[in-house]
């Protein structure tokens, strides 16, 4: 029975050697056309994209659960450790918290006085949505998260997503459960920032390492170690002001940047839906947060 | 009679899966958010590990069209550049084609070895390919760490395989 199957497979292993090898260069072919579309069709790409994410996504947070379970676990038992410490600390910050939300309450009552006084012209709506994150890069080639909100949501593509600690990236493609976001720290990711003391103006450029870069800085004499670098709002995509991170190094050539987010550990994320007044016509508008007022 | 026969096939049928539906759930492993500080970016490449040991000892359960379907899976899930795993893990396939009797019947660190100089060769080209495609140095520290950390992780999770393989595949 065995020598009988050697032989057979023998005689068949030429032919099917054939068969393996074209089949090898139509799939070689398949990919390498499908790179090449993702570089041309940007919008075709960005659509099977969403499309997939989609079905992917309800198995994918189903998943997604356990995952950040085992995760929770594991720094749960870390906190475990420390939480005698943890807790003198935070009884320690949490008298000195309620003495600076009487500061800031008597600010932002102050803040509105003014603005009344000066007439201002009141902020653009800002509406947002939170999601779950559902998927992560999975390897070094780029750094982008899946979260489970889409257009459905009114979630669009451009719009900031911030965590508790401040901007993490922009939405890059959408589907209509699912959206894809750009990390900061991704080397396609350029967001226009300023330095917060001296209004410095950059482009934070990420470069795929923990540390994007601070590009198109008119004098590095404007940026010191230890400056927020906050969103500049140019282009009116993002709000401005948003919290961003903190100048690590400042050389000659580039100043390096710390995100405020933890970018590792990210389970929920927050995506803002904000429209610059004036910048879109009403008629794109309407039906995404409503009449002008 | 004719029933149990059906069960027989049906029994064999899905015993048969096991290739491709382990590589898939590595492709969900990866692609998974598992919060643990800087793992997102030197995540092991798990998929290539399923395909590395499939491809040696059930290289006919996991046939080309299979791996190019799990690639452009992992692609779209996790952003990679479209079709890029999809390409690597063929590569992998066709190399193993040629290498796959040498390695039948060897001893585990061999094996083991060999895994060792595909993963090294996955990431370098990995990395050569990604840094055309966005025309910019990609950061090369990544893909050492996903390197070194798939290679040692690669005894534990062919041993999870070599079980599978040896109840699901071989008892039939």
């Amino acid at each position: 029975m065995r020598s009988y199957r050697g032989r057979a497979v023998l005689t068949a292993l030429p032919l099917k050697s054939v068969v393996q090898r074209s089949a090898f260069v139509l799939f070689v072919g398949a990919a390498l056309t499908a790179m090449i579309l993702s570089r041309v069709e940007v919008r075709l790409v960005d659509n099977v994209r969403g499309a997939i994410s989609d079905t992917a996504a309800p198995i994918l947070e189903f998943f997604s659960h356990p995952a950040a379970s085992v995760a929770s676990f594991v720094e749960d038992f870390d906190e475990l450790l420390v939480v005698h410490e943890d807790n003198k600390l935070l009884k320690m910050q949490n008298a000195q918290l309620i003495k600076w939300k009487a500061v800031a309450e008597n600010v932002v009552r102050e803040n509105e006085d003014f603005r009344k006084r000066l007439q201002m012209v009141p902020d653009p709506d800002s509406r947002y949505v939170t999601a779950r994150v559902i998927a992560d890069s999975g390897g070094p080639f780029v750094r982008t998260i899946l979260v489970n909100a889409g257009t459905a949501n009114n979630v669009q593509k451009g719009q900031a997503a911030i965590s508790a600690e401040g901007l993490i990236g922009r939405v890059v493609s959408t589907g209509s459960r699912s959206a894809r976001i750009l990390l900061l720290t991704d080397l396609n990711s350029r967001i226009p920032v300023v330095v917060e003391a001296t209004r410095e103006k950059a482009i934070l450029a990420g470069n795929n390492t923990l540390y994007p870069k601070l590009e198109f800085v008119s004098s590095s004499a404007g940026i010191n170690v230890g400056d927020h670098i906050v969103t500049s709002g140019e282009g009116g995509v993002f709000p401005s002001g948003l919290p961003v991170g903190l100048v690590t190094s400042v050389e000659d050539e580039a100043s390096f940047v710390q995100v405020h987010a933890n970018l590792d550990r990210l389970e929920f994320v927050t995506i803002l839906d904000y429209i610059l007044p004036g910048l879109l016509p009403n008629t794109i508008r309407a039906g995404r947060i409503g009449p002008l007022k | 009679m004719r029933t149990s026969t059906w069960i027989i096939q049906a029994d064999h049928r899905i015993r048969s899966l096991t290739p491709f539906v382990t590589t898939f759930l590595m492709v969900l492993i990866s692609a998974l958010p598992w919060q643990i500080a800087s793992f997102a970016s030197i995540t092991p490449a798990f998929t290539a590990i399923s395909i590395y040991y499939w491809s040696i000892y059930q290289y006919l359960k996991l046939p080309y069209y299979s791996i190019f379907g799990l690639g452009m899976l992992l692609d779209l899930l996790t952003g990679i550049p479209l079709g890029l795993s999809a390409l690597i893990y063929l590569l992998v396939r066709a190399v193993l084609n040629s290498q796959r009797t040498f390695f039948m019947g060897k001893p585990f660190w061999i094996v083991w070895a060999g895994f060792a100089v595909v993963m090294l060769g996955v990431s370098v080209f990995g990395w050569v390919v990604n840094s055309l495609y966005f025309s910019a140095f990609v950061a090369p520290l990544p893909f050492v760490f996903q390197c070194v950390l798939t290679i040692l992780l690669y005894p534990v999770i062919s041993f999870i395989l070599s079980i599978l393989n040896r109840n699901m595949l071989n008892k039939s």
